[in-house]
């Protein structure tokens, strides 16, 4: 009796035995598994520069030569796991800071720094404001600034109507946030705190649209998508386009995009494939998803600089406002 | 006054007291009902708005592309073989142990302050935000354990995240076995394993699988978790197969691809400037939400298979 009920039990107990077993191998095997994947090129980082890259690296991958992956954490966020040792290549939409250099630093990950496109930066009004076509920097800088008190379009300039002003703009966690800020009021994250900011730009483009009396800002990008639904406003007298972000002349508000590449994983041939058909292939990419390319003969020498596998910054870990192209490919590199 | 003198009079108080509960009770369920109705409604015209606004985007060759930043090249192959793969291995994880400890406090803890504590921690755990488990598993299952942002790590990260409902979900379904049953198997001499395995996980069956899957339904919408990990947003190839052509045929090196789940690809194609791509994520989200139904519908009938096959 006793042995009957002993054999019965166990035969199904095995069965709950080995699928636990089974579930222990899975992991086993895994964790050793890991680290294997060495084929993959991994990017990750700023949402803003994601669609030139998604572009290039889905263009790059239809010549079979290596798997890439994007991943959009943020221009911080990327630098925080490229300076881990993590990625292969950092998309940011500003130049590394002086902290993630010295992350970078102590871990020993040196860095080749590539310009890949431009970002211009487009204030709008509501299709329905007739009067603000071109505001200056210093009418910006008095609608914007921390202590500001303009709420009413007559408060900007006299002879404009009397229309309450709603502002509009990214939220704190965005580069575009930081480089308007810093372009405008001269520091970085200082800005009146009564204005509707969201993550997600298409909020920002539903807001001004709805408005009569609404101002914002964001990427050019978005600007084109949404062209029949908004006006854009020259900054000093110059609209945002092409030539004009290409040539310099719509400063302060055009902002150069980059790609960090670890000078280690430049060593791997599929990393240095990828990088030379970005540099063939980047602005075009840029044009196609409505960025501003850089002007044709940068990229070449911005290859050069990779081909060479010269590291560092020219930044030194400042933000910078209103840089010429060429100044971008020619100062100094430092580390 | 004399029962005898009753009238209709001396009673019109009573009456009307009687009506105006009645009127209360009648107007309660009406309002009820009304409010049903107008939860339905929103329901039905988000999804109506979504099919219509994704129909145009919904066939095969959306649910066989890559990630694109061409809306019209773009689909979700990618997204759905990760969602599939990671609910696999949320599947794989949470079970076992879900229900392992569902029964063990229910059927074998004594009732003391220990007891007690676990309960009110796995009754908690159910309800922390989501993105506290994608921390935790960033430190621990990502770095500390070194799995990376990998199928696997995405796979534990929901596991965790819906292990307490499975726990309390298998509890509940135990406890509604009536006692009776524990009895007499006790008095046939079944020793308390005999007890569980035999009787009691047999007859709930059903509505631990009805808890495990409605787990499931919430995981596979998760999203925060799995950016927090890491999860990539463009990834244009798919992980290795699990079942190989050569010895040993079967292969776990999917448990370590990168990957990307549909509300991602979702999030992703919402926040696009191109209004085309609004039209993707429409069409995404249409998918979502059959998965789901298809996820809670299949709940349904096993609850309904296992319900009838129950004698007692």
């Amino acid at each position: 009796m006793v042995v009957n009920q002993v054999k019965l039990v166990p035969s199904r107990f095995t069965a709950l035995l080995s699928a636990t077993a089974a579930t222990v191998a899975v992991v086993g095997l895994s964790i050793s598994a890991v680290n294997s994947q060495s084929s993959v090129i991994k990017i990750d980082g700023s949402s803003t520069v994601y669609p030139i890259t998604e572009k290039v690296a889905e263009g790059f991958q239809k010549t079979g030569s290596a798997k890439v992956t994007v991943g959009i954490s943020g221009t911080g966020g990327g630098f925080k796991k490229f300076c881990a040792g993590e990625l292969d290549i950092s998309n940011a939409s500003r130049p590394i800071l002086k902290k993630e250099m010295a992350a970078c630093a102590a871990k020993g990950v040196r860095y080749i720094e590539l310009p890949v496109a431009y970002d211009a930066i487009t204030v709008v009004t509501n299709k329905g404001n007739t009067w603000a076509k071109n505001l200056t920097t210093a009418e910006l800088k008095k609608i914007w600034e921390p202590a500001s008190t303009v709420k009413n379009w007559k408060d900007v300039r006299s002879g404009f109507p009397n229309q309450p002003l709603r502002l509009f703009g990214p939220g704190a966690d965005s580069g575009t946030f930081d480089y308007f800020t810093e372009a405008i009021n001269g520091k970085a994250k200082s800005v009146r705190k009564d204005f509707t900011a969201s993550e997600d730009d298409n909020v920002l483009v539903q807001g001004v649209s709805r408005d009569k009396g609404a101002l914002g800002y964001f990427g050019m990008a978005y600007y084109e998508a949404n062209k029949g639904r908004i006006n854009e406003v020259s900054v000093n007298g110059v609209s945002p386009s092409v030539q004009t972000v290409q040539s310099g002349a719509y400063t302060p508000l055009s902002r150069p995009l980059f790609i960090y590449v670890n000078a280690e994983s430049a060593k791997k041939p599929e990393v240095n494939k990828f990088i030379q058909y970005y540099m063939k292939n980047g602005g075009a990419a840029a044009s196609a998803v409505k960025y501003v390319a850089l002007p044709a003969r940068a990229y070449p020498v911005a290859m050069t600089r990779f081909n060479k596998k010269k590291t560092g910054t020219i930044f030194g870990g400042e933000e910078a406002v209103g840089l010429k192209i060429d100044e971008l490919l020619t100062r100094e590199l430092k580390e | 006054m004399a029962p005898a003198e009753l009238s209709a009079q001396s009673l019109s108080p009573a009456h009307n007291a009687v009506s105006r509960r009645q009127l209360i009770s009648s107007s309660f369920a009406i309002l009820g009902l009304l409010v049903i109705f107008i939860a339905l409604m929103v329901l039905l015209a988000l999804v109506t708005s979504l099919v219509l606004q994704g129909a145009p985007r919904l066939n095969w060759k959306f649910f066989t592309s890559f990630p694109s930043s061409d809306p019209l090249e773009a689909g979700i192959l990618a997204a759905w073989v990760g969602s599939v793969l990671v609910m696999l291995t949320t599947m794989l994880f949470a079970i076992p142990l879900g229900v392992a400890a569902g029964i063990y406090l229910e059927e074998y803890a004594p009732k003391n302050w220990l007891a007690a504590l676990i309960e009110i921690n796995v009754t908690n755990l159910a309800g922390v935000p989501s993105i506290v488990y994608g921390l935790l598993a960033l430190g621990l299952f990502s770095q500390q354990l070194n799995l990376g942002e990998s199928v696997l790590t995405a796979g534990l990260t929901l596991a965790l995240l819906i292990l307490p409902i499975v726990i309390v979900t298998t509890r509940e379904a135990l406890r509604a076995i009536p006692n009776l049953l524990r009895e007499a198997a006790y008095a046939l001499g079944a020793s308390r394993w005999q007890m569980i395995w035999d009787h009691i996980l047999p007859y709930s069956f059903g509505s631990i699988l009805t808890g495990i899957i409605i787990g499931m339904s919430r995981a596979i919408g998760e999203t925060a978790p799995l950016i927090t990990i890491g999860a990539l947003t463009f990834i244009a190839f798919l992980p290795p197969l699990p079942i190989q052509p050569e010895f040993p045929f079967i292969s776990f090196e999917w448990l370590t691809a990168p990957f990307t789940v549909m509300p991602i690809q979702m999030f992703n194609w919402v926040s696009r400037p191109e209004q085309e791509f609004q039209v993707n994520a429409a069409a995404a989200g249409v998918v979502l939400i059959v998965m789901t139904l298809t996820l809670n519908g299949f709940a349904i009938y096993l609850r309904y298979r296992f319900r009838k096959g129950v004698k007692w």
